[in-house]
């Protein structure tokens, strides 16, 4: 008898055990065969030499980690660093308000705001970035209906709004998702202690959606870092993100190693700050 | 899910989500060297061989063959089946065409100095003129380019050079030389577009400097990135594909532009292409037969129906692009104003760009540092 009842949660756990594989087995396969596998192949080519006419001779060199800290690439990841976290900041301050309006909408209109929220996101990206350059161009639309004749476009801010438009609701998603689920009674509870509105923001209701304010960073500047589209279509090619680094060495210079190690790096700088991220969440 | 776990299981994910994109930028393939050696011996091409049995691929520029191709080539060569793979960029055929094994390619359209290389790395089939008598078609220019005298590996299709490309009405003078676009006066200023292509970029610089377009000395390429970074306060931006548009609408009033894509055609008649003086290059694009290639036969037929004259000047007429076929250019009406009328002579003024090897990151580099320059 006693033994019995020992045997039966050994048998579910091995049960329970086969169904995790069974079931995890479809998505772990994808990731291996799908992702692992070929992001192996391109890291491995990062400890090679281009080949003279593109490809990779596969003759062991340091070489392209030495061009890593090359001034000429260090300068473009620092812009990239501060176009991306321009970004980031200018998507929280619009992002968090209203985040906070929605959360407090009646529950019909809280959907329609979410709705609208996300509604870009159904139109192809390119085709939303080159909608600005019928709104920003010389002769187009703002110029034509302000009767001005400003430069709008092939700017750095240009490039800020472009990344700005196309990452806000992954801004605010996650914002309102955090404000959501804050108890209102704290915050009665805080103005009942006599706090102002403000004191009762800075003390109770920010601190407390710090994961959220820290994961929709995370999802504006990770994208924002690696793009390399918007700065060529709405900054004209005249900056140059990491995204578009990467890009020019595996289809302009058909430098695979090299294109292989800055996506590495790019990677890595991605890891630090998702592990930071999740530092400062547990800590939050 | 809880906020606790929803923000715990968020870095996996977006890990996840983060190498995908990096493995996708990547192209998530490994290449195997595409060092090589010179084209070896021809394999013997039989000239009545059943094309019946043979099959093609073609990779090429998006419209720049006939829609109908296939169906055509399929009715007068009776070839088994023909399909096109297009490529955006000579770049992205190159890497197609390099990848290790069989790429499934038979013919290629490629531009002149990818060519060579392709050549160069032991890829391409020797040209056999026996089975192509539709060579005679060529201008005799035709066949003595630079980069491949005598067609040995590649035939051309189309050839044009890169000129400036303006708004007579709103310019206060005509420009003649590379500097009215390197150093644009006071009424251009922020009105001028260059290309981004790096070759091209380099150009007008290399053109106004006095040098080759070929250079791959430092000293050289060091005041070429000097006059491009001066100019680029100057620039309204690089563009190697609207700027046509851009001069249509009055942004831009000079520009950069290879012939073709220079809209002289324009029913206003306002814009206008010069050939600065200090010269400028000639480009072809090519087809070339892939070493790889299981149907040599039926490339060589395929090549030898688009030297037709009736098909040949297809480009010209419906891409603008004159042709290197004299028989062709000959059934060609040429609008008023179309820049179709430049005289091969013209054409030949220019210099070819011809592959540089591992030099050519020079003129990479020289993208990114004029590029990145803030």
């Amino acid at each position: 008898m006693k033994s019995e009842v020992k045997a039966r949660p050994v048998s579910r756990w091995r049960g329970r055990r086969l169904g995790a594989f069974v079931f995890l087995s479809p998505g772990v396969t994808y990731l291996i065969v799908l992702l692992l596998v070929p992001l192996a192949l391109v890291l491995s080519n990062t400890v090679f030499q281009r080949g003279r006419f593109g490809g990779v001779v596969y003759e062991f060199t340091t070489e392209n980690f030495e061009r890593l800290v090359d001034p000429l690439y260090l300068g473009v990841v620092v812009v990239s660093l501060k176009l991306a976290a321009l970004t980031t900041l200018v998507a929280l301050l619009i992002g968090y308000p209203t985040a906070y309006v929605i959360a407090q909408l009646p529950r019909k209109w809280k959907t329609v705001a979410l709705v609208a929220i996300v509604l870009p996101f159904w139109t192809n990206f390119i085709i939303r970035v080159y909608a600005w350059i019928i709104l920003l161009s010389g002769p187009g639309l703002v110029n034509s209906l302000l009767g001005t004749h400003m430069e709008l476009l092939y700017k750095q801010g240009t490039i800020v709004a472009g990344l700005l438009y196309s990452y806000l609701p992954l801004m605010v998603l996650p914002l309102y998702s955090a404000i959501e689920r804050l108890d209102p009674q704290l915050r009665e509870a805080s103005a009942n202690l006599g706090a102002s509105g403000f004191t009762t923001f800075r003390k109770v209701t920010l601190p407390l959606t710090v994961p959220g304010v820290l994961t929709g960073c995370l999802f504006v500047f990770v994208p924002s870092f690696g793009n390399f589209v918007i700065p060529e279509i709405l900054g004209g090619s005249k900056s140059i993100m990491v995204g578009n680094l990467i890009r020019d060495q595996f289809l302009k210079a058909r430098d695979w190693p090299f294109g292989a190690t800055l996506a590495l790096a790019l990677i890595a700088v991605l890891i630090v700050l998702l592990l930071a991220q999740a530092w400062a969440a547990r800590r939050a | 899910m809880s906020r606790t776990r929803f923000t715990r299981r968020l870095p996996a994910a977006v890990a996840v989500a983060g190498l995908t994109l990096a493995v996708a930028a990547c192209g998530g393939e490994s290449s195997t060297s595409s060092e090589g050696t010179t084209a070896a011996a021809a394999d013997q091409l039989k000239p009545n061989a059943d094309l019946s049995q043979q099959t093609l691929q073609i990779t090429v520029w998006d419209g720049y063959t006939p829609a109908e191709l296939p169906q055509k080539v399929k009715e007068k060569l009776h070839v088994k089946d023909m399909k096109v793979t297009l490529h955006d960029t000579n770049e992205i055929a190159m890497t197609k065409l390099t990848a290790p094994g069989d790429s499934g390619i038979d013919v290629a359209f490629v531009s002149g100095q990818y060519a060579q290389a392709l050549n160069a790395a032991g890829l391409l089939e020797p040209i056999h003129p026996e089975l192509i008598p539709n060579l005679a078609n060529l201008y005799p220019e035709a066949t003595q380019l630079s980069y491949d005298k005598g067609n040995k590996y590649s035939v051309p299709y189309t050839w044009g050079t890169t000129g400036i490309c303006y708004r007579s009405d709103l310019v206060k003078s005509e420009p003649k030389s590379w500097n009215d676009l390197l150093k644009p006066p006071s009424w251009a200023d922020k009105k001028v577009t260059m290309m981004t292509t790096e070759r091209w970029l380099a150009l007008p610089a290399l053109k106004a400097l006095g040098y080759s377009l070929n250079t791959d000395k430092d000293d050289e390429i060091a005041k070429v990135k000097d006059a491009l970074v001066a100019q680029k306060p100057h620039l309204l931006t690089y563009d190697d594909t609207t700027f046509g548009e851009k001069l249509k609408s009055g942004e831009a009033v000079m520009v950069e532009a290879w012939d073709g894509w220079c809209p002289t055609t324009d029913p206003k008649g306002n814009i206008k292409f010069v050939v600065p003086k200090e010269g400028s290059d000639l480009w072809v694009d090519t087809m070339v037969i892939m070493k790889s290639s299981k149907n040599k036969e039926a490339a060589h037929a395929l090549i030898n129906y688009i030297l037709d004259p009736e098909i040949h000047s297809w480009a010209a007429e419906n891409i603008n692009y004159k042709v290197p076929n004299k028989a062709a250019m000959e059934r060609v009406t040429i609008p008023k104003g179309s820049l179709l009328g430049i005289k091969p002579a013209e054409l030949l003024n220019g210099e070819s760009i011809i592959d540089l090897g591992q030099a050519s990151t020079k003129y990479t580099r020289l993208s990114t540092e004029v590029t990145a320059q803030q």
